[in-house]
């Protein structure tokens, strides 16, 4: 499959009078067409941030894409204008958000916000437009569509909404949905059902998606690669088994030995890390995991270790990748 | 896994530690219905939200019950009932023997002492303008437990240290501590009382999985050493199945399973436990690539106008016609495992 978008060295920071906060700092993947990769993290590990900055949504003050590139279908979006940017945001590449409740217009109805981002940036008339929102809801599974056109935000649910979202992320064919915790405020059983459908638009469709999020069942489900991040950085990249079965990062390893498994009967206490993420604003040049990791030494302080392969398409930043792999393997 | 081991797992006691026999909260038919009033000058009851519609539970002595289910289902004002936070429209809570539903405010002072509630957001749960010293040394001022300001202090701090915090935190604001900090604080607090049952509302699900893990084992580690006891309101089945010694599944204001934790999570009888549990993705994907996921349709109804009959029918897989007029029987078709389902 063909390079699709590809992030090289990205740096987004915040300029903030407690300091300068490194959100993202020097992370570079790329997503192949059709293909659906997750970015998991805990809050504050930069992977909103860099989806925000991959559309340059990224609030100018305090917020800065300081260094990198983002390469889309031949393009810097970077560099690019801002008036061209806008021909990228909802046309090529749209986003679900994680709210279904306020990413919504609500004093307007869900037709003028479906048939809004088709009207500016297709050459569709109006009734095309019409007709086009009408066959996306049906798509979406949403009953009654002509009626619902008419309808506000408020008339509908929580899952309503977030299928109303898809449709609109859907309406001008793009090659890249971008969903940002696109179920976390849902139920489980409406999350089922929205993840699913999802899974089976963007196969049908051929888009391929950057899913966000912090659920280690969702990605396990749903995605082919996984990235994990941690303050700024990722630390680990590869397959979902890769990621599951042979983790090489201490702080991968952590996040799968802190959730408990709901298939199986309980075997021991959780094992959390202890502390807390680091303060951003703080960081020095070495490892940020290192005062939370039981594998860290001297060698963790003195610099940030590269992001480097384990095996084809697996990559770890951690100096005792090995001795990670061996305490994996001892604990399953 | 097959049955016999699991049923080891499940006595083991080192696991979850184990639960008395002895009871400690009954509640009997438990009824909240909010009225829907409609009118300006003159208020007229139009209709009633049906929160909770006739639930009944018991909890032992160092049990620590799960109570599960979406959102709407009514697990929260269940909780906020015992507390006597609502009032309820019928049914007995009955606590140490006594019935503590429409007790007097002056009798419910002694109670509140003993049950106290820990909250799921721990950004508006505290006073911001208050310090956490001040925070943890007034619930013991007011309940005059300890006369002395010395005295509370020492104690306060001897909370903090319990549940894994600084002392110096005792002369901090709560806008100075991260999330699962708070979420500390927010239990220490409700330890300030010496109290015996804690109602634990979506306590964990603010944080972030790392935290919640450090979270959930201060929850076990405390229960071990103040023998509490624990209302666990979750709608987190992973959690849950973790934490619980027995589980109830509520849905629109009804409860329709209960059972062991184990038993529950292994051997599901009512047809929306098991579409909740196949719902649940799990962190493993070769499992997941061999899972069938048959996904319920539909949303939940609205309490105001629930669905005649079983209130699940709408949505039920296994619906037959005489779920649609006869309302479903909570009973225990396997020693302690109760179902509401004729199709069992």
């Amino acid at each position: 499959m063909a390079t699709l978008l590809e992030i090289d060295r990205l740096k987004t920071q915040f300029f903030t009078s407690a300091g300068v906060v490194k959100a993202v700092d020097g992370v570079s993947y790329t997503v192949d067409e059709g293909e659906t990769v997750a970015v998991v993290g805990e809050s504050g590990c930069g992977k909103s941030v860099t989806a925000m900055s991959i559309l340059r949504l990224i609030p100018w003050p305090p917020g800065k894409i300081v260094d990198g590139e983002i390469r889309f279908a031949g393009r810097d979006l970077v560099k690019l204008p801002e008036e061209e940017m806008r021909d990228v945001r909802g046309k090529d590449i749209s986003m679900i958000f994680q709210e279904p409740m306020t990413s919504l217009n609500p004093v307007l109805t869900i037709g003028l916000q479906l048939t809004e981002t088709m009207l500016t940036h297709t050459n569709a008339t109006e009734e095309e437009a019409q007709q086009r929102a009408i066959d996306l809801l049906g798509m979406v599974g949403i009953s009654e569509p002509q009626r619902r056109l008419q309808q506000y935000p408020h008339h509908l649910s929580g899952g309503m909404r977030q299928r109303v979202m898809i449709a609109m992320a859907l309406a001008c064919e793009p090659k890249l949905i971008i969903a940002d915790e696109p179920t976390t405020a849902l139920d489980v059983t409406i999350q089922a059902q929205i993840l699913e459908l999802m899974k089976n638009l963007t196969r049908e469709l051929g888009v391929a998606m950057i899913i966000i999020t912090h659920n280690l069942g969702v990605v396990a489900r749903y995605a082919d690669r996984v990235n994990v991040m941690y303050a700024g950085k990722i630390i680990e990249s590869g397959t979902a088994s890769d990621i599951y079965y042979r983790p090489h990062h201490p702080y991968t390893l952590a996040l799968l030995k802190s959730v408990p498994r709901m298939d199986q009967p309980r075997q021991a206490k959780l094992d959390p890390v202890e502390g807390q993420p680091p303060d951003l604003t703080l960081l020095d040049d070495g490892c940020a995991f290192r005062p939370r990791c039981r594998f860290a030494t001297e060698e963790c302080v003195k610099g940030f270790p590269a992001l480097e392969a384990v095996a084809e398409g697996h990559k770890t930043a951690c100096f005792h990748k090995e001795a990670v792999a061996a305490a994996m393997k001892e604990a399953s | 896994m097959t049955a016999t081991t699991n049923a080891a797992v499940r006595n083991d006691s080192q696991f979850r530690g184990k639960p008395t026999d002895e009871l400690l909260i009954d509640v009997r038919n438990l009824k909240m219905h909010f009225p829907v009033t409609e009118g300006v000058f003159v208020q007229r009851v139009v209709a009633s939200v049906k929160a909770v519609d006739g639930i009944s539970f018991q909890i032992m002595k160092g049990e620590t019950l799960g109570l599960v289910g979406e959102s709407g289902c009514g697990k929260t004002t269940t909780g906020r009932c015992i507390l006597q936070l609502e009032d309820p429209t019928s049914g007995e809570i009955i606590f140490h023997g006594q019935d503590i539903n429409g007790l007097d405010d002056k009798s419910m002072i002694d109670i509140r002492k003993k049950i106290q509630v820990i909250f799921q957001d721990p950004f508006s749960s505290l006073n911001p303008r208050m310090k956490i010293g001040e925070i943890l040394t007034e619930p013991m001022r007011v309940h005059n437990i300890i006369p002395n300001e010395e005295d509370r202090r020492q104690r306060a701090v001897e909370l903090l240290t319990t549940c894994g915090l600084k002392a110096n935190f005792f002369d901090r604001y709560p806008h100075e501590m991260s999330g699962g900090q708070r979420q500390r604080v927010g239990i220490a607090r409700a330890l300030a009382m010496n109290p015996e049952f804690i109602i634990c509302d979506e306590a964990v699900s603010a944080l972030d999985v790392s935290i919640q893990a450090q979270v959930i084992n201060l929850l076990e580690d405390l229960r071990e050493q103040f023998g509490l006891t624990y209302l666990f309101i979750s709608h987190d089945l992973s959690v849950v199945r973790h934490i619980c010694h027995r589980v109830a599944v509520m849905y629109l204001g009804h409860m329709v399973e209960l059972a062991d934790c184990d038993e529950l999570f292994d051997n599901p009888l009512h047809p929306y436990t098991q579409a909740l549990l196949e719902a649940v993705p799990i962190p493993d994907p070769d499992l997941e690539k061999g899972r069938e996921h048959k996904i319920i349709k539909g949303e939940i109804p609205s309490p105001i106008n629930p669905p005649s009959g079983c209130v699940f029918h709408p949505r039920c897989p296994k619906v037959v016609d005489s779920c649609k007029q006869q309302i479903p029987e909570f009973r225990e078709v396997k020693p302690g495992h109760w179902v509401a389902c004729t199709e069992v």
